[in-house]
Formats: C-alpha cells, structure tokens, sequence
C-alpha cells in the first residue's frame, strides 16, 4: 500500500476519494504523540480558562447538592410537579443526561464494530462524557422518588417486609438498563485507559503521580501476550455494549411507550429515541470537542475531518428525528384515534406551542445546515449549531413528558406545569456536576487514547517498508 | 545453563531485553526468536503490534468461551430473580433468609415471559462484561506489583515509543552468552540486563 504525499500539512481534506485524510498530522513518531497528547496533562499548571470554567462549574455543582440537599428535607413540594404532572424535570432531565450519555459508547462500541478508524481520536474523552452524563442521568430518578432514603427499594435486595420489586414495569427494566450501561461503559472507558495510565506512570515526573497512575495502571507493561487478550476482551466489549446502547434507550422510551396515555403509547418510541439520543451525544461529543482541542493543542489528532464526521453524523440523526415528528404526526393522523389526534395538534398549537417550536427549529431545521460543507468546517458555526441541538433536545423531552401529562383524556383533569426555581437551578446544577467531573477528567486523565492512536499510524504497520509476509497480515 | 553463573553479577539475572525503534524490527525480531527455539519470551510494546502475537506464537485465547459461559449464568440468573421474586411463593429461608412472592397486578400471568426479556437481556450484558474484564485481567496476572520489566528505569519507554524483546532466563535454551550473541545478531538499538 502506498501513501501519496499529503500537500497541505494542516489538514487535508481533498475531495479525491483515493486520498484518505490522515488521522494523525504532522506527526511521524511515536514518542511525538505522546508527548504532545500529554502535553497539557503534564504542564505544572493548566491554562488560565480551564480555572476559570473549573470555578463556574464548581459553584454550579455545589448549588447543585445544596438543592438535592433543600429538597431531602423540605419535599417534592419545591418543585413544580404537581397532579397531572407528576413527572416534571426530573424525569425531563434525566431522559435529557441519558441521551447524552449515548454518543460515548455508540463512537466507542459501534464505529470500532465497523472498524471505523477516525473513532480512536474522540473515543475517550466522548466516554468519558458518556459516564458524567449517566451519573447526572442517574441522580435525577433517585431524587424524584420523594423519599430518597428508601431509593434502596428500587433493587431487589431482601428485606423485613419480603417486598420484592415489580419486574413487568418498564420503571425497573430503566434501574437494570441505566445500572448495566453505566457499569459496562466505566468499564470500557477503564479498560481502554490502563495502556494509557502505565505511559502517565512511566512518564511521571514525582513519586505522588507516579504511584497514584501506577494504582490504576494495575502494572501493566505492554506485555504482547497480555495485548493478546486485551484486544480480544476490548473486541467482546464492544459487540457487548452495542446492542446494551441500542437497548438502554429503548427500555427508557418504554417508561412512556407502555403507558396508556396518548402521545405516549406509540410503537416509533424505541427507534425514534435511540436516534435522539445519538443525535444529542454528538452534539455534546463536539460541543466539547471544538474548545478542548483549541485549549489542550489537540488539533493535529482532532482533525477537521474528525468534526466534519461528527456533522455528518448530526446531520444523519437529526433528520431521522425529524423524520420521527413527522410520522408521528401522520399515524396520530391515520389511526383516527381521536385522542391521539388531539395530543399532536395539542403539542403544535396548545399551551405549549412554544416549546414544541424551539424543538423543531433547534432539532430539525438547525441540523440541516450540515449539508454546507462550508458550515461543517466553520468550528464557529458547529459549535453554536450543537448547542442550539442540545437546547432541542432537552425541549423534545420536556414537549414529550409535559404536554401528555398536562392534557390527557378528560378535560377536568388537565393541569399547567410550572418549574420552580429550584427545578431550574437543579439542572442547571446538574451542567456544573457534568463539567466538573469533565474538567477533572481532561486534568487528570490521558484526554485521547494514546495507545491506539499509535496503532492507527502508517508507522505502526509493521510489513509498510518490506511488503507483506503473508501469514501474518490475517 | 544457570543464570548465577555469571562471576561478576551479584543479583540474579531474570531475562535480557533487545530494544527496537520500529514495528517491523521487533516483529521480524519475534519470529526469529521463535524460530531459534526459545518459548520463555515477550514483547512489550506502546500498542498492540498487528500480527505481533502470530509470529511469537501466542495461542489464541480462552476469554471468549468463558465469557459466553458468564453471559449464559446472567441469563439464568436473571430468570431466575424474576421468576422468584415475582411468581413463585417459595421459601428458600433453608439457604438464604427470603421468600419468593406471587406478585399479582392487573390480572397478568405470573411468568409473564415478554416483560421478563429487558431485565434478561441487561443482565447477561453486565455479567458477560464483568467477566469480560476480569478474566482479562486473571489470565494477564494483572494487577501485578512487581515485575524486573517494570523494575529497570531503562525500560520505562515501553509504553511510549520502544519496542522491547525479553528472553526470561528460566528459558530452557537460555545460555547467557549465546542469548547475548543471538540478541545481538537482531541488531538492536541496545540489550539491557534485567535483575530479578
């Protein structure tokens, strides 16, 4: 196989299909990748932004606990929940976090399946988001529950009263399908940086580090042997937690699908979900992308052919999620079931019009941009676009939970939702414990994986220089 | 054939490393030094070299059989869990202190089959994952506190930018002067003896 010359050293992005873009530039070394990855990782202190945005997030978290705190002792009566809308932002937020949390294993599970090498640039740090949003995800049904010290109760642990949980509820297929992605993405991000953590070990410069990154490291020393099995139980992860990040969505898309309530109970919830939630995850994945690679110098391994991908993927699941509005509409429509009619015309044009307009401008139109290459190049423009996405996003899940529980069946029982202030501070707090946990991350942690960016390099073939031998290129 | 034999070295030794600076230096290294016969040896390298583990001749792994059989027992306790704690009034206090409950809600069937499948299906995810992970890390030996390839500061580029061969003195075919000549013969950017 022969490499033709790369012209433009900044990036390349011909439009001549046999010329694959490189995934790495300007780097022909092994040890350049490193040092440069950890550059920022290894400075004595990060850049004056990063203290900056480590301070907001901090104070954002802690009116966060403080909130979760006020709640505990005071009720659910602080919030705005109220009957018919018993399920306010809590769950509004917590299905927003968990859609997030879907782009990190989908990039790190599903592209590596289909052997899509551009993934091992954004792997980690979008698992990592993955990890923090399910975290954020997971405190929001646990505070709503009222009675928080009895969260125990969601788990089939034996107690005094021999009271088991109801396992045909869609509400505890969520604690099995939340529990099991969390575990199985803290363990592929784990797995995936252990290699990484023995460099930090190797590379560290005072006994402190070097023991704290030695204790994660586990004593790896890259043993080929050891790579042997580590490739094949990093293969059997994937093909594990790719089916797990098409089903946790599904099973949280069944806490509605399965009620009766109309706008709820349609069969499209599964699919039309999962699409969100890939579409909302790349949008985060670059809106931290686009400043993380400007701060931590990271351009030459995030490279605009890995954004203009990431658009591309945008663009493909927000105009599925249209597609989704849209026939919900239609089979609203073709059922001629009159409440369900109801509820659709009810979203466009009733007392919540306005939030079903911000979703469908932030989420089908916004996207759309995305057909421009001149727009998916412009860092300035895609980042604005996936904030305005995660803002649609967040209005899907409140149009969806509110305006079905606000307007049901009979029209004596409908209500008006209203937030608190305390339900709008809790998730706002709920940004600064993602960016909090984020920012320690891209501190602390190597912020790319190190090792397989290495092996994505046309220096890491070993038959480049001498052909091939055959046997051993299986 | 002992490693002690060695008049001048007061530590024993346990191996010596051949380091390269390219892939196909430590892969054609690793075939030749399977070829000369020697078993008791390793490569330590930034990231998993592609084909490395076929020329050294590494037997293709068990984890995968294994890991089926973690996912099977998910199943099976998934099944189990469901069916216990919500359709079988069965007292197991003779092993463990609980009792099984017929929980009946809105008329449907006990086992009911359908609503058992998503709690069946993450279980066996998770166990197989958590198998997946920790056989890994059973069959490595790993987490492992002390090893002579960690021990030797001129090693610590193992997981940067080098690629090391280390033949273990407790090779049946280890000589210490023939496997010095036969390192060097691979030409090598430097061979370090590694203290046990």
């Amino acid at each position: 196989m022969t490499t033709l010359p790369i012209d433009n050293p900044i990036d390349e992005l011909s439009d001549d299909p046999r010329q694959r873009a490189p995934l790495v530039l300007n780097h022909h070394e092994f040890g350049t990748v490193t040092a440069e990855i950890l550059r920022a990782n290894e400075a004595k202190k990060p850049p004056m932004a990063w203290y900056i945005a480590f301070v907001i997030s901090f104070s954002l978290m802690s009116s966060l606990g403080l909130l979760v705190g006020y709640l505990v002792v005071t009720g659910v009566g602080v919030w705005g929940n109220n009957n018919p809308v018993m399920w306010g932002f809590p769950i509004v937020n917590f299905v927003f976090w968990v859609g997030i949390g879907h782009a990190g294993t989908l990039i790190s599970a599903i592209l590596f399946l289909f052997r899509q090498k551009w993934r091992t640039s954004i792997n980690r740090f979008a698992e990592a988001m993955t990890i923090f949003a399910v975290i954020c995800a997971g405190l929001f049904p646990g505070i709503h529950i009222g009675r928080v010290w009895l969260a125990y109760w969601l788990f089939p642990i034996p107690n005094q009263m021999d009271l088991w949980p109801q396992f045909r509820s869609p509400l505890l297929w969520d604690v099995f399908a939340v529990g099991t992605y969390f575990t199985v993405s803290l363990l592929f991000w784990y797995v995936g940086m252990i290699p990484d953590l023995a460099t930090l070990r190797d590379r560290a410069t005072n006994q402190v580090k070097a023991i704290a990154y030695g204790f994660f490291a586990l004593g790896w020393r890259g043993s080929m042997r050891h790579w042997h099995r580590y490739e094949r139980a990093y293969l059997l992860l994937a093909a594990l937690a790719t089916p797990l990040v098409l089903s946790v969505h599904s099973v949280v898309s069944f806490d509605f699908a399965v009620s009766q309530l109309p706008g709820w109970h349609t069969t499209i919830f599964p699919p039309y979900f999962v699409a969100g939630a890939i579409f909302s995850g790349f949008a985060m994945v670059l809106s931290l992308a686009i400043p993380a690679r400007e701060l931590w110098g990271l351009k030459n391994f995030i490279t605009m052919r890995h954004i203009e991908n990431m658009c591309k993927v945008v663009l493909l699941t927000g105009s599925m999620v249209g597609y989704a509005y849209g026939m919900e509409f239609f089979m609203a429509w073709y059922s001629g079931e009159v409440y369900e009619s109801f509820a659709f015309i009810n979203r466009a044009f009733g007392q919540y019009a306005w939030a079903y307009w911000i979703m469908v401008s932030c989420n089908v139109i916004c996207p759309q941009l995305f057909w421009f290459k001149a727009v998916r190049r412009n860092v300035w423009v895609i980042f604005i676009i996936t904030l305005f996405v995660n803002l649609g996003m967040w209005f899907e899940r409140f149009v969806i939970t509110v305006t079905s529980l606000a307007n049901d069946f009979l029209p004596s029982s409908w209500g008006w939702f209203q937030p608190t202030w305390v339900d709008v501070m809790t998730f706002v707090g709920s940004f600064g414990l993602f960016m909090t946990l984020f920012l320690l991350f891209i501190r602390f942690l190597p912020v790319l994986a190190i090792a397989e960016i290495k092996g994505v390099m046309p220096e890491a073939d070993p038959h480049a220089h001498h052909g091939h031998d055959g046997e051993a290129d299986a | 054939m002992s490693p002690s034999t060695q008049t001048n070295e007061t530590t024993p030794l346990w191996g010596l490393a051949a380091q390269f600076s390219s892939t196909a230096a430590i892969y054609k290294a690793a075939a030749k030094t399977r070829e000369a016969g020697y078993r008791w040896f390793d490569c330590h390298v930034p990231f998993p070299v592609h084909g490395l583990d076929k020329a050294m001749g590494v037997q293709f792994t068990i984890l995968p059989i294994l890991v089926f059989f973690a996912g099977m027992t998910g199943l099976c306790v998934a099944i189990f869990l469901q069916v216990f704690t919500n359709s079988l009034e069965l007292n197991l206090w003779a092993i463990v202190p609980v009792v099984g409950y017929q929980f009946e809600v809105s008329g449907k069937p006990l086992v009911s089959a359908p609503a058992f499948v998503p709690v069946a299906f993450e279980l066996t995810v998770l166990f197989s994952a958590l198998a997946t992970v920790s056989l890994m890390l059973v069959l490595n030996k790993l987490p492992c506190l002390y090893h002579p390839v960690l021990k030797s500061p001129k090693m610590k580029r193992i997981t940067d930018d080098r690629f090391v061969l280390v033949i273990e003195a407790c090779d049946p075919k280890f000589a210490r002067s023939t496997a010095q000549a036969f390192l060097e013969s691979l030409d090598p950017e430097r061979i370090v003896e590694l203290e046990a």
